[in-house]
């Protein structure tokens, strides 16, 4: 596989222009809460990274995160460096099936031994690894085997992050994050339920440029999980007024008011979606009238129910990450913790669920 | 179709509403820009400030187009989407808006310089406009064919 530079060629073949370019890399600096006078070093380090192999596992996952980074209504710089990188396996997204496609994950693995890149949506099942599987190989084995000749790994969504849906209770496969597997190789999550298109290909164009960005205690690029969806929102100002919407029908939501007693989650969830939002800028979840789920926080699924106001009595997962606060559990500990706890909680627990039940519990709630 | 007409009503509300309340990031910025200005004076330096960086919102925009004003240079760029870069009525003070192709902000700076960098042709452009006016001038290319 080729590994010279191969943005500048396909900006050639697009007719993309210098001042285009430019200006894109103006607004990714400015995206990935990098000084403005870095601009024209983000632009030189796009031009002249070597194309990076990249290994895309998609495990126990629904293909959003792929069909998010992969669906763009036009074509732009964001797909030219996704372009760019050498993808040499990805099972949705490739021709090649079978032995043919593992073949083609064997060489790469072999042919780029410790400089690849790694890509895993969806968590692994670490009760029954028979429970989910690719060409006969358990994805247990396949992650290990994979993740042992990678440069870094970019567990992409929530699933891959922290165990996401598969993992909520009374989580059925022993689902288990890609950090609960993986110990010895850097791992930056871009969690998201799927992430923020824009911000996957930032990640991956702050890799090939600067490397591996500075990442939060839960493993998230600080520049894109810094702050609140709630800072950064534009009904904040009613939040700060006492002006809330009461229901979704209701003076209040027709005005605007702050959906807090609505359930959203926007306090306490660290995502760009109010600033760089989606389907191309459009809107985000709070801006169609719906408080936010908090996606890009461990155990969102089984966080209090998401028409539950934060101040109202959560399940386990609040008041674990509070006691882990109050304690000051060292840096990147408390994820982990928060991630042992919840398995531990969802296997004590376990218990069946079928449709009817859910149907009782939501009547009741 | 009532019921239409009052939702669009409300939106055009929330928009006002929204659009009306500074957070009152203004006047730091307007400070920064100030102390950037001086710099550019002295000794030549120039700066851009992200104004995506910060909370700012439609009543903080207000007050900072006030103090600033309109200049002589008004430029629009078709570079993958329009870019709109403006002199303020401050020389010196640029105001430089990108958008994408959607018409959706992709990003907002104050430049303190003489011209901002994004004006200027880049040589890599120069370059493919010489290849591009040779080709035209031999005849190769009947019709003209723009570059994205």
């Amino acid at each position: 596989m080729p590994s010279s530079p191969l943005l500048p060629k396909l900006m050639k073949a697009h007719g993309v222009s210098r001042r285009s370019f430019m200006k894109y890399c103006a607004s990714l600096t400015s995206l990935m809460a990098l000084p403005p006078a870095m601009a024209p070093r983000v632009a030189h380090a796009l031009e002249t990274a070597p194309r990076p192999s990249v290994i895309w596992l998609s495990f126990q996952e629904c293909t959003g995160c792929t069909e998010a980074i992969t669906r763009s209504s036009a074509p732009s710089l964001e797909e030219l460096i996704f372009d760019s990188i050498s993808l040499d396996y990805h099972h949705t997204l490739q021709a090649a099936s079978g032995a043919a496609a593992e073949h083609a994950r064997e060489e790469a693995m072999r042919e780029h031994y410790g400089k690849y890149l790694v890509i895993v949506d969806g968590s692994i099942p670490l009760d029954e690894p028979g429970y989910s599987a690719i060409a006969g190989i358990s994805n247990l084995d396949m992650l290990k085997e994979t993740a042992e000749g990678a440069a870094a790994i970019v567990s992409v969504g929530t699933c891959a992050a922290y165990g996401g849906l598969p993992q909520a209770n009374p989580n059925p496969t022993g689902a288990g994050a890609v950090s609960d597997i993986i110990k010895d190789k850097p791992i930056i999550n871009v969690p998201g339920c799927p992430p923020i298109p824009m911000v996957m290909t930032a990640v991956l164009a702050h890799y090939l440029t600067f490397g591996i960005p500075d990442l939060d205690e839960l493993g998230r690029p600080k520049a894109f999980f810094a702050e609140s969806i709630h800072d950064r929102c534009y009904r904040r100002p009613f939040y700060d007024k006492g002006l809330f919407a009461e229901g979704f029908d209701d003076e209040g939501a027709r005005a605007g008011w702050c959906l807090y007693k609505l359930g959203c989650k926007g306090p306490t969830t660290k995502s760009v979606c109010a600033t760089v939002k989606w389907n191309d800028g459009t809107s985000f979840p709070i801006e169609a009238g719906h408080g936010c789920l908090g996606c890009t926080e461990p155990d969102f699924w089984d966080n209090g129910g998401f028409y539950k106001p934060l101040s109202a009595p959560a399940g386990n997962y609040r008041r674990v990450g509070q006691a882990a606060v109050i304690a000051g559990v060292a840096a990147g500990a408390g994820g982990a913790y928060l991630a042992r706890k919840g398995k531990a909680d969802a296997l004590a627990n376990h218990e069946t669920v079928d449709a009817f039940t859910l149907e009782k519990e939501e009547k009741e709630s | 179709m009532q019921n239409i007409s009052k939702s669009g009503a409300d939106v055009v509300q929330l928009k006002e509403a929204v659009a009306n309340l500074p957070t009152g990031n203004a006047l730091p910025i307007l400070a920064e820009i100030h102390e950037a200005l001086g710099r550019l004076v002295e000794s030549g330096t120039t700066a851009v400030i992200d104004l995506g960086s910060i909370p700012f919102t439609g009543g903080d925009e207000k007050r900072l187009q006030e103090v600033l004003g309109e200049g002589e240079v008004n430029a629009v760029l078709n570079a993958m989407g329009e870019s709109f870069v403006q002199e303020t009525e401050i020389p010196g003070v640029w105001r430089v808006d990108h958008y994408d192709q959607q018409g959706e902000t992709q990003s907002r700076f104050i430049e303190v310089t003489f011209i901002p960098d994004i004006l200027r042709t880049h040589r890599e452009d120069a370059v493919r406009g010489h290849e591009m006016l040779a080709e035209r001038l031999n005849g190769k290319t009947g019709a003209d064919k723009k570059g994205g």
